[in-house]
């Protein structure tokens, strides 16, 4: 196990396309890292760049300590588990979770004992003897990351591994992931396009756009703290909204007049902003039904256009300020009716400010 | 009008489907029949004596005292097992040459791109396309000089042409079919690129090479314009030449014995036909459909 | 070796771009070896026979001197020449036509019926292909055999006149092409039945409720889907068509009066049984320009075909 050191990575594709444009992450021993983004970010570049599939342009990969440019990938000690899964057909179960290792020329009985081991922990002893097209799609999973277990290895990458399953898989797989790192605690690189996959999996999720990082923390952190429009969009579901606004007078002013007074522990922050052009960010959870009880609220009246009742909690969409689609989180039991105005409470004290020229959080 | 037209399609529609099951039945019959005719032939007039074949009364198609003795005549006769051997020898030493000639440059034509490796993909083709009577004259000149005319080792020397080009276009096709992930896997696992071809590619790519392998055995069985062209003697003759040239004397009863002898000499593709006809079939359309 | 010394030693201070460039060397070099056998066949086998065919058709028929293109000329000027010339187009074109079309007619007849029995028939349908066509030809002969012929014995059922199949020249040439038909049809088959397979099922069924009839589906979706395989096919059938070889050499070789010939079966006698090799070189380079095109749009069908699949 190792920890594993990307500086000034850079990937340059022929005809000069940057998809990785020069990043900068230390990952820790035993971390779980999810980098995530919308496809085209760089960020299954970047695992490849790390598993050593791609070529590094510019910049050093370092996996414990050594510097792995051009070292092959069977020679970086890391193991890898594919969207596809990429279990070779022609063998069992076994011998699939066996061939790393006898290539590597380990003696028969430790190969034994490592696969018996690692199908203990996944649950599939029963089907070591299966071609991979007797398997469904969960098991497959299993079993690639079954052959990443038993090379014990610095590394595991794991790319995008729960795009082909289905919804309900996807949630139990995920936890069985997460369970695995808990029993096996190696160094884990996991890409996914799914902000709920990082945000359930990592110890740090580092949120990737256009070939770059925008921000890298826990998933609390990015969750209650985004540094740029990108983080506080992409991170959450559904979507934070986001609406034009203006800072006079210690109160949030939206274009169509409607005015939210800034709660006090924050008017500080908020100073300097004062005449700028702004963006009012706040997440659907943050606009209830009515709380008279809430600190740092403000209420308003709105008009309901569509609502969604999801069994735990209701969504509802309406105009405000200059967002044509603005989605609020009520409680079910509260009753709502579309084009029947009702109040709803601002949670003030979990708003954004973001400065609309730069898009960083203010 | 309108409801008129709709009610009498409505009504005629499992007419119409019947219809057309007939009409495919009925082609595919007298397809079949027109289609196996000549070999039943074949058959039949092998099984007839010489006497029944000579009598120009009774109806040809209908065998009265069926008799083996043509087959005991050929198979009774050196010459035909000499043919019989050295077709084997000759094709079976092709197909082990082309096969391992033809995986070894799919598997970097497929996998590992350098500089050429485009032109030479086209080039494998374009070769392909090149008829094996457009060149057996300047091939008869250099097979005699090397002084292989009148060898079976001159046509192991030059059947290559008829089948490398063909199993490579296949394999490449079938070495491209394979998920790039998979020797990404392999990779990581630790194999070096010999390792990936034998343990992954090759047995992947299965029905890929039994199919290539049906080609090559079939085409170096079946080859006519080489044999003919280059061996003279009967001792160095494979079958098709073989059974062709010394068989036929223009001898009228020796019918019965050149039938018995070309439906031997036809067997082996016809059994490898009958047992892997679903693999036969995919790399006869292979080379259209995935290249 | 060099790879796990690599690993074992970590990568200090390397000049890093020549090591990664090494890396990409040795891949190519590994590749090129791989592709060289290859290499040597097309080089050794089709490419230097094809220059010392050029070479050895301007030579002189005792090939002891350099005569240019009069081998050409005297061809040019050869009335049996010319028959070979419009005999060898005739087939080819009259053949693969047939071929096409009965191919086409059996694949849409074997995709009608239940999937169950394709198996079966396709099995059936497909045995001319698989018998080396030298040794079919042989069964053909029999049947055409003036004496004993079982065909005219089937014609006279209908109360058809005897036909001379290879007495006349004009029989003796449709002979010859029945023979190849019968041998290429199912290789026709075989691919349009592919073809029409890949086509998918939902588009039938999205023309049938736009109202197609089953001749407009035959128009509108089965032959654009179908036209490159249907190109593809023919074209590398005109090829083989145009420049075969077997069936003639043992049904007729080249009778009566050379009116029979093709391009292989002429340069064939001029060049090995006549004994002048440069004359024959010169006659089957008459096929290379024909041939030349057809490959040309073969190669063109193809790649587009790639194109679409990607």
């Amino acid at each position: 196990m190792a920890n594993v050191s990307l500086r000034n990575l850079v990937k340059e594709y022929d005809g000069g396309v940057q998809a990785v444009k020069g990043i900068n992450l230390d990952i820790q021993d035993h971390e779980f890292v999810v980098l995530v983004g919308p496809s085209g970010c760089g960020k299954t570049t970047t695992l490849r760049m790390i598993a050593g599939l791609e070529e590094i342009t510019k910049g050093e990969v370092d996996i414990g300590g050594n510097v792995v440019n051009d070292v092959p990938p069977r020679d970086r000690d890391i193991a890898m588990v594919f969207q596809n899964y990429a279990l070779y057909p022609h063998m069992s179960v076994y011998e699939n979770m066996a061939f790393g290792l006898t290539l590597r020329k380990f003696a028969r009985s430790e190969i034994d004992k490592r696969v018996k081991n690692a199908a203990r922990i996944l649950d599939i002893e029963p089907l070591l003897e299966r071609k991979p097209k007797a398997l469904s799609g969960g098991q497959r999973q299993r079993v690639a990351m079954g052959r990443a277990i038993v090379r014990d290895p610095k590394v595991f990458l794991f790319d995008e591994p729960l795009s082909n399953l289905d919804a309900k898989l996807r949630v139990q797989m995920r936890t069985e992931i997460k369970k695995v790192h808990q029993t096996v605690r190696t160094t884990t690189v996991y890409v996914t396009h799914d902000q709920v996959e990082a945000m359930t999996l990592a110890d740090r999720v580092v949120v990737m756009n256009h070939g770059i990082i925008e921000q890298v923390g826990p998933p609390q952190e990015l969750y209650h703290n985004p540094a740029t429009r990108f983080v506080a969009g992409f991170i959450g579901s559904p979507a934070m909204n986001f609406l034009h606004a203006r800072v006079e007078n210690d109160a949030v002013h939206l274009t169509d007049g409607t005015v939210l007074p800034i709660p006090e522990s924050r008017r500080a922050r908020y100073a300097n902003a004062v005449g700028k052009p702004l963006l009012f960010g706040i997440r659907p959870e943050h606009l209830t039904d009515h709380r008279p009880h809430l600190p740092g609220r403000a209420d308003l009246i709105i008009t309901p256009e569509v609502i969604e009742p999801m069994g735990m909690e209701t969504m509802v969409h309406f105009h405000l300020g200059d967002a044509r689609d603005c989605c609020a989180r009520f409680e079910p039991t509260v009753h709502v009716e579309p084009n029947v105005p009702i109040t709803l409470t601002v949670d003030m004290n979990n708003m954004h400010l973001l400065d609309e020229a730069t898009g960083k959080v203010l | 009008m309108q409801a008129a037209t709709m009610g009498r399609r409505s009504g005629s529609l499992r007419a119409e489907r019947r219809w057309a099951l007939w009409t495919a039945y009925v082609s595919l019959i007298i397809a079949c029949v027109i289609f196996l005719m000549p070999p039943v032939y074949m058959l039949i007039t092998s099984l007839k004596t010489n006497a029944e074949m000579a009598n120009l009364q009774g109806n040809p198609w209908i065998v009265l005292n069926p008799t083996l003795e043509h087959y005991r005549a050929i198979v009774e006769n050196p010459l035909f097992l000499t043919f019989f051997w050295n077709s084997i020898k000759v094709t079976v030493v092709t197909v082990i040459l082309s096969m391992v000639i033809s995986v070894l440059a799919a598997f970097a034509l497929a996998r590992m791109r350098f500089w050429g490796s485009q032109w030479l993909a086209t080039g494998v083709f374009l070769t392909y396309l090149v008829p094996d009577t457009l060149l057996f004259i300047p091939l008869y000149q250099i097979v005699g000089g090397l002084g292989l005319l009148n060898n079976t080792w001159g046509l192991v020397l030059v059947y290559p042409t008829l089948t490398v080009p063909f199993c490579t276009w296949i394999m490449i096709g079938y070495f491209a079919s394979i998920p790039k992930e998979l020797d990404e896997a392999a990779l990581i696992d630790g194999a070096s690129w010999p390792q990936m071809l034998i343990k992954i590619f090759i047995p992947v790519a299965l029905p890929g090479i039994i199919a290539a392998t049906i080609f090559a055995f079939t085409v170096s069985w079946a080859a006519f314009v080489y044999p003919t062209a280059f061996i003279t003697t009967p001792d160095q003759m494979p079958l098709t030449i073989g059974v062709v040239s010394t068989l036929v004397r223009g001898d009228t009863f020796a019918w019965g014995q050149i039938m018995a002898g070309a439906l031997l000499a036809a067997l082996p593709p016809v059994i490898v036909y009958a047992f892997l006809m679903d693999y036969y079939i995919a790399g006869l359309t292979a080379g259209a459909t995935k290249g | 070796m060099a790879d796990s010394m690599s690993a074992a030693i970590p990568a200090v201070a390397q000049p890093r771009s020549s090591s990664l460039q090494k890396l990409a060397r040795r891949r190519s070099s590994i590749a090129f070896l791989m592709t060289l056998p290859l290499i040597c066949v097309i080089l050794g086998l089709v490419v230097y026979p094809a220059g010392y065919a050029i070479y050895l058709s301007m030579l002189s028929r005792r090939m002891d001197e350099f005569v240019g293109l009069t081998q050409y000329d005297i061809l040019i000027e050869n009335d049996t020449f010319w028959l070979v010339v419009f005999q060898s187009c005739f087939f080819a074109v009259t053949a693969v036509i047939a071929k096409a079309a009965i191919g086409f007619w059996l694949a849409h007849m074997l995709h009608h019926i239940p999937t169950k029995g394709q198996r079966k028939w396709r099995g059936m349908l497909l045995v001319p292909w698989v018998i080396p066509p030298a040794l079919s030809t042989l069964g053909w002969w029999w049947m055409y055999d003036p004496t004993y012929s079982s065909l005219n014995w089937i014609l006279a059922i209908f109360a058809v006149p005897a036909v001379p199949w290879l007495g006349e020249p004009w029989w003796a040439r449709v002979s010859v092409i029945i023979v190849n038909v019968w041998y290429g049809a199912p290789f026709f088959m075989i691919m349009y039945l592919a073809a029409l397979k890949s086509v998918p099922e939902q588009l039938y069924e999205a023309a049938a409720i736009d109202g197609a009839s089953s001749w407009q589906r035959l128009r509108y979706i089965t032959l654009p889907m179908m036209q490159n395989i249907i190109s593809i096919t023919v074209l590398f059938s005109l090829i083989v068509t145009f420049a075969n070889y077997d069936i003639v050499r043992v049904l007729t070789n080249g009778g009566p009066r050379d009116l029979t010939h093709l391009f292989a079966t002429y340069a064939f006698q001029v060049g090995i049984l006549s004994g002048n090799i440069p004359r024959g070189a010169a006659v089957s380079l008459f096929m290379l320009p024909l041939l030349a095109i057809f490959a040309f749009f073969i190669l063109r069908g193809v790649n587009q075909r790639n194109k679409e699949m990607m």
